[in-house]
């Protein structure tokens, strides 16, 4: 529609991704995964598929995260990388 | 349980629960129409019976048990086979809904209602998987 809108979502989306791999706390990892499922699920309602955009905010940003901060806790919260 | 998490947030909680129960069923119900459908009102359910999981623990088990699940899960499965299977007794190929034996309906209400009925079936299956994920992932350690 305009693409600043989607520029600043993909500038958002790449700057998660970095965030994602780059920090040691695995807790703000999920975090910054969460927030980069939501900006695809934004940028797919943008490009009109509303459907997968349902899925995708369902499933990315709620049951994804969820599973992964039980793991966490059942494990280590710090990583060794 | 790891740690016992605060009022506030199992409050807001029990108090969210029945509301995403209810997007799920009109997820579920308005899937023709729009964005929606079995698959995402499903994962809402799940979504609802895991945010009480985490928060309310083992009085959230006792509510909705592993078994209570499985058996949730195996019937949406079986629901969607026999919406399948059925009308090839009636003379129709696989998944044909004009096939189904509801004989007070014809054409294109029938189709609608198989539709819904295989909607619902899928919405069964995934929220009992996703649950049933969960718990064999946290168990009662969580």
């Amino acid at each position: 529609m305009f693409w600043q809108v989607d520029f600043w979502l993909l500038v958002t989306l790449v700057i998660t991704a970095i965030i994602a791999i780059s920090v040691r706390d695995l807790l703000a990892t999920v975090v910054a995964i969460s927030i980069y499922s939501f900006v695809v699920a934004v940028l797919f309602a943008q490009l009109g598929a509303p459907d997968v955009a349902f899925i995708e905010a369902v499933l990315g940003a709620g049951i994804s995260g969820v599973l992964l901060i039980v793991a966490l806790f059942l494990t280590k919260r710090r990583s060794e990388d | 349980m790891i740690q016992q998490p605060s009022t506030i947030v199992r409050t807001v909680v029990n108090l969210l629960v029945p509301f995403i129960q209810l997007f799920a069923l009109y997820a579920i119900v308005h899937g023709h129409y729009g964005a929606g459908g079995g698959f995402q009102g499903g994962a809402l359910l799940a979504v609802s019976i895991v945010l009480s999981r985490i928060s309310n623990g083992a009085e959230s088990l006792e509510r909705f048990s592993s078994t209570r699940a499985t058996v949730i899960a195996a019937g949406g499965m079986l629901l969607f086979g026999l919406v399948g299977i059925v009308p090839m007794f009636f003379g129709a190929s696989f998944l044909d809904y004009e096939g189904l034996p509801l004989f007070w309906v014809h054409g294109a209400e029938l189709r609608y209602l198989g539709i819904l009925i295989i909607e619902v079936g899928i919405a069964l299956a995934v929220f009992g998987t996703l649950v049933l994920i969960y718990d064999s992932l946290a168990g009662d350690k969580w």
